[in-house]
């Protein structure tokens, strides 16, 4: 009953931090709690953290290297396209020119025909006006002479002479 | 002993809830040697610590996930967070010792936050914690200071940049700041702890005495805690990396 009464007189007014009696079972229970502690963190936790933050930076590194890879891969893959572009663009127009020549050619040959017939059809009208013209004179000469004469034997039957008619007329329509 | 306090008083007694008290044996708090192994309040919250350390740290990570769960992002975190510290106040040769500095810093870090669980136990606002802890990382920076670089480091205290006249007083100061570092290192932690709590208590006592008045404490409380989070989690961050600088004194004395 003293001892108790001694030992609430001891910690109730002051600091029960400075109460020393308690210090060896705090001190002692510390040491166990900080072995314990220790060793399951340096045994267990640590190297097993240590270990995923490395796995993770691994894989990360990994990941960015395969990506790059990907991207080198896409690069390579669009300049083939291009240059197949390129290629089937120059192809297309190597046959869109070998067509246009050879259809140039065939124009040509077809405007050279329709030239000749052309010109054939044209001499021969030409011909065949030079024709009618050339009628067509000798009908009106010959209305002319029988108008002259016709005429001229109206005015005095004795001067109708068809001769001397015929020579006046074909010397006026010289 | 109740007897003493008049009835109608304020009744408040902040630093009760540091009282050491046996759990098995009607409350009584330890003597000495004699009650070395008895399990009291502290040895409850400490095993608690430990639990919650190895829950975090062990459990969290058992996933072994690579996209992490959030207990193990936040251990991650936590083991990043450190090792970094160790790194670059230490140095890079200092990280073997990374998982004694992740021991101190995770057991002050959860003593503190389990003893903002109200009823729990402070077990870092007890000086002999704290300053088993300070002397732990002063006795071995000290020992190693010695193993490491023998007589030469000694030479932390001669500051040879000094006027040649100044050079002694300066040793005699060093010296001193030198042994001074675990009470500072001890106290700086207990003492913020310990006062934390005992004015949450203060204001826990003035809203049990004002009846309809006891909002404000009540607010005050609630202001009080969210600095006592901040406190406790700070303290944890100064300890450790007070620690990294002691550190790195004994591997690279000479700067």
């Amino acid at each position: 009953m003293a001892t108790e009464a001694a030992t609430g007189a001891s910690s109730t007014p002051g600091m029960p931090q400075l109460d020393i009696g308690t210090f060896p079972n705090q001190i002692f229970w510390l040491l166990v709690a900080l072995v314990i502690i220790f060793y399951v963190l340096s045994r267990v936790a640590l190297p097993r953290i240590g270990a995923i933050i490395e796995e993770r930076h691994d894989g990360i590194a990994n990941d960015l290297e395969r990506a790059a890879d990907y991207r080198r891969q896409a690069e390579e893959a669009e300049a083939a396209y291009n240059q197949a572009l390129i290629d089937a663009r120059a192809e297309a127009q190597r046959i869109a020119a070998a067509a246009k020549a050879d259809v140039q050619k065939d124009i040509d040959a077809a405007i050279a025909k329709a030239d000749a017939e052309i010109s054939a059809q044209s001499a021969e009208s030409e011909a065949r006006i030079a024709e009618i013209r050339d009628s067509a004179m000798e009908a009106v000469e010959a209305v002319a002479k029988e108008t002259a004469l016709a005429v001229v034997g109206a005015v005095d039957a004795d001067m109708a002479d068809a001769d001397a008619v015929n020579a006046a007329v074909a010397a006026q329509m010289k | 002993m109740a007897g003493k306090y008049v009835e109608g008083e304020f009744n408040i007694h902040p630093m009760d809830q540091f009282k050491v008290e046996g759990l098995f044996n009607g409350g009584a708090t330890p003597q000495g040697f004699a009650d070395l192994f008895m399990i009291t309040n502290q040895t409850l919250w400490i095993a608690l610590t430990v639990l919650a350390i190895i829950g975090l740290m062990v459990l969290g990570s058992r996933g072994r996930a690579n996209v992490p769960t959030r207990m193990q992002s936040v251990a991650e975190l936590t083991y990043g967070f450190i090792y970094k510290m160790v790194e670059d106040v230490t140095g890079k040769d200092a990280v073997k010792y990374f998982p004694h500095i992740m021991t101190l810093f995770l057991f002050i870090l959860f003593a503190n936050l389990l003893a903002l669980i109200p009823t729990s136990f402070s077990v870092t606002s007890h000086i002999a914690v704290t300053a088993v802890l300070a002397l732990m990382v002063f006795v071995s920076v000290t020992v190693l200071g010695f193993v490491l670089n023998g007589v030469g480091f000694l030479s932390m205290f001669w500051p040879k940049d000094a006027p040649a006249a100044l050079r002694p007083v300066l040793a005699i100061i060093e010296l001193i700041s030198y042994f001074v570092r675990p009470v500072s290192h001890s106290i700086r932690l207990g003492a913020n702890l310990m006062a934390g709590h005992a004015v949450l208590k203060v204001f826990a006592g003035f809203a049990g005495a004002l009846g309809l008045g006891a909002v404000f404490p009540i607010f005050a409380i609630t202001a009080i805690y969210g600095l006592e989070v901040l406190v406790a989690v700070i303290q944890a961050y100064v300890f450790t990396i007070l620690t990294c600088v002691y550190l790195k004194d004994a591997l690279h004395p000479h700067h």
